[in-house]
């Protein structure tokens, strides 16, 4: 084969080219995020405990500090976020266009959603099921007891088929009234147009406590009838974005296992001997390298948000004004479901 | 010069201006026609790439949600496209029912503003100014809220003799199907024969005679009186299956849910205000001359308004009459703020389950399309009936 000088140039080009474009570690999410500047973070639009903004527009919940962790461990600086907030029907479009970086939005990991939207489960941040309100005054025990019962249930989320699952499972005819939005479909329960509400338990005690004249005046049904694993979500396509996000989870849950506190850590830094506790905040082993991040990634996820235990007594912890139980969601060793992979 | 046959030549050249209208049109078409096979090809792409499975293969699958309220019996065990259809047929019954009563009282409250008592006319122009002048979703969600705030728990309805009024709706009896209904529907069929066939004579009898018959009162009657025999000559069943007070709910009846009433009220009144102005337009284009040709024939002012001015005031009433129409049954996508399952809160929700965006949102555009261009097609058929008939 005769090759002239400029297809010799060419190639070599394109092959040096081809070369140099691969990326070290750090995906397009992440490379995108340090231009930036930002994580872009898609939340509620307003869920107490979870993700809901103040008067003053500063956010706080559950699904923030995790999204404040996240940018931590990749900026160094829990404040350069952007938050996007999304209701049920944007969130999908608005992570598979590229708008959000990390939906973190008590959303519900399914089948569906994770082999065919195009999008990443990561991992669990808070173990959920669906439950039921209703009034007190209605008398009403059990949720068996909502036969032929309208229903008040906001559109776009698992909560509609769980609804329709449960009903047909025990013989209820119950019947849905869908609202677009998750402020619609409350106070058309609290004006009693339905007899009952029904969304994620965590969701029922932020309403009942937030939204209520009287939260004394509602109970929340004891019948859970779903598994609602709620987390993060990613793009596909960005497999190195996908393991930072999934590792910043495992590493505030392993903080909590091991006793790293926002308090302690610089403690902790300084004079742990423990060989785990030294990777974590990466004074030994440098944890942070293989994800494409600093050395002390995780130690700043930690400085800004606490540890996952923390993170659930500040937000929606028995001390809360949610006032929810550490229930399933304690730690494994705790008798709960909180089961970190090694950070190691 | 040979007219007949003229070269044919001319026809296919650069200089014939037909000829290059024809081919900018080819070239216009080719483009968009490229322009949209771009638009769809990229997306696919894209979807395919990011792992977004994409396809109306999901029409056909268990559609897995129940819906409140349908026309007739929808359960989740059926197909997401059976789903649709439910949504269409919601969305159709409130747009249906609010064109034909926005047709009536903006027709009236038009009309209401030619009235000689000033309390009448000053009325009708505040309620045009009022309604027209707030944005239709709220309107919606005032109605919505008025109805599930002010009125009492199912518990404590208000009753009207058989009629239930409360949070859960208006609830009413309905006929237990029986053998007998059906003979009153057959008594219809003769009924409508008899009421055309008296319209024709009464037609006729004007004609020759000049004395007025009642062109709509009789033949209602006669087709009242037909299915009233029928309903006899059936046994007359008289059973109803009556709404009584449940533990937490109106059982039994018929019921009009808030949702579906709010959807109906706000949407009525709304556009009802844009109705009067179209009609008022449309009255005022007529020239004056016409009442008082009318007034010097010694017609009343009803009549007047019957059989003068209406008639020609319809040529300017009627195209900008569709586009309310068009305007009502697009509007009553907002139904999905105030929890009526249209067909837009069907598709978010079948949306939400499958992730098939660009199907979902291509199928309510395809709706909506169809439902505009259907209204479209029989006003202007209507348009063409009522013009001018110039002889």
């Amino acid at each position: 084969m005769h090759l002239s000088k400029l297809q010799t140039l060419t190639a070599v080009v394109a092959t040096v080219g081809a070369f140099m474009s691969a990326p070290a570690h750090a995906g397009k999410t992440l490379d995108g995020i340090k231009a930036r500047g930002q994580v872009v973070c898609g939340v509620n639009t307003g869920l107490a405990g979870f993700g809901a903004a103040d008067s003053a527009g500063k956010w706080t919940g559950l699904d923030v500090d995790v999204c404040r962790a996240i940018a931590a461990a990749t900026l160094g600086d829990a404040e350069k976020i952007k938050y996007v907030p999304l209701n049920a029907q944007q969130r999908f479009t608005a992570l598979q266009s590229g708008e959000v970086d990390v939906l973190s939005r008590n959303t519900t990991f399914t089948l569906t959603r994770d082999a065919s939207l195009g999008l990443h489960d990561t991992a669990v941040t808070y173990y959920d099921g669906q439950g039921f309100m209703v009034p007190v005054k209605s008398k009403i025990k059990s949720a068996k007891q909502l036969k032929g019962q309208t229903v008040c249930v906001q559109s776009g989320t698992t909560t509609e088929k769980n609804l329709t699952d449960y009903s047909k499972a025990n013989g209820l005819n119950i019947k849905p009234v869908v609202f677009e939005k998750l402020e619609a479909a409350e106070n058309a329960y609290f004006t009693g147009r339905c007899i009952a509400y029904t969304t994620d338990a965590s969701g029922l005690a932020s309403t009942r406590n937030k939204v209520a004249k009287d939260p004394k005046e509602h109970i929340i049904l004891p019948e859970l009838i779903s598994k609602e694993p709620l987390g993060p979500m990613v793009r596909r396509g960005d497999d190195e974005w996908f393991a930072i996000v999934k590792w910043v989870i495992y590493g505030l849950l392993e903080a909590e296992e091991y006793g790293i506190t926002q308090a302690n850590l610089e403690g902790l830094k300084a004079t742990s001997k423990d060989p785990v506790v030294q990777r974590i905040l990466g004074t030994s082993e440098d944890s942070g390298k293989l994800l494409g991040l600093s050395k002390d990634w995780m130690a700043n996820a930690i400085k800004a948000t606490g540890n996952y235990g923390e993170i659930f007594e500040r937000n929606v912890g028995p001390n809360s004004p949610l006032g929810l139980p550490r229930g399933v969601n304690n730690q494994w060793n705790k008798g709960g479901l909180m089961y970190a992979y090694p950070v190691r | 010069m040979n007219s007949k046959n003229p070269p044919k030549k001319n026809n296919w050249s650069w200089r014939s201006q037909a000829f290059r209208g024809l081919i900018y049109q080819v070239i216009a078409i080719l483009a968009i026609g490229g322009f949209v096979w771009f638009l769809a090809h990229n997306t696919l792409l894209n979807m395919r790439v990011r792992g977004i499975q994409s396809g109306f293969d999901f029409l056909k699958q268990a559609a897995g949600f129940d819906i409140g309220e349908s026309l007739y019996p929808f359960d989740s065990a059926q197909p997401y496209w059976q789903a649709f259809l439910v949504g269409v047929t919601n969305t159709l019954r409130v747009a249906v029912l609010g064109i034909i009563l926005a047709t009536v009282l903006g027709t009236l409250l038009g009309v209401g503003r030619f009235s000689r008592n000033a309390l009448v006319r000053g009325l009708c122009q505040v309620y045009v100014e009022l309604f027209r002048n707030i944005p239709v979703l709220l309107q919606l969600l005032l109605w919505y809220v008025i109805l599930t705030e002010v009125l009492p728990a199912a518990s404590d309805a208000w009753v009207f003799g058989s009629f239930f009024l409360s949070k859960g709706g208006l609830n009413y009896p309905i006929p237990v199907w029986s053998i007998g209904q059906l003979w009153a529907a057959y008594g219809l069929i003769p009924g409508l024969v008899l009421a055309w066939v008296y319209r024709r004579w009464a037609k006729r009898q004007f004609e020759a005679t000049g004395r007025v018959r009642s062109m709509v009162w009789m033949p209602l009657v006669i087709v009242l009186a037909a299915s009233l025999l029928g309903w006899l000559l059936g046994g007359a069943p008289t059973a109803l299956n009556r709404p009584f007070k449940g533990d937490f709910s109106i059982e039994n009846g018929g019921a009009l849910t808030p949702e579906f009433l709010a959807v109906l009220l706000g949407l009525t009144l709304y556009t009802a205000s844009f109705i009067a102005e179209v009609v008022r337009g449309g009255i005022q284009s007529v020239a004056l001359g016409q009442s008082e040709a009318a007034a010097a024939l010694g017609l009343s002012r009803q009549q007047e308004m019957r059989l003068v001015m209406l008639p020609q005031a319809l040529r300017v009433i009627i195209p900008p009459l569709t586009n309310q129409y068009l305007n009502l049954t697009k509007n009553s996508s907002l139904a999905v703020a105030i929890g009526y399952p249209d067909v837009v809160s069907i598709a978010n929700t079948a949306l939400n389950q499958t992730g098939r965006a660009v199907e979902c949102i291509s199928l309510v555009m395809l709706v909506y399309l169809s439902t505009s261009l259907g209204t479209a097609v029989l006003m202007n058929w209507y348009n063409s009936r009522s013009a001018i008939k110039e002889r």
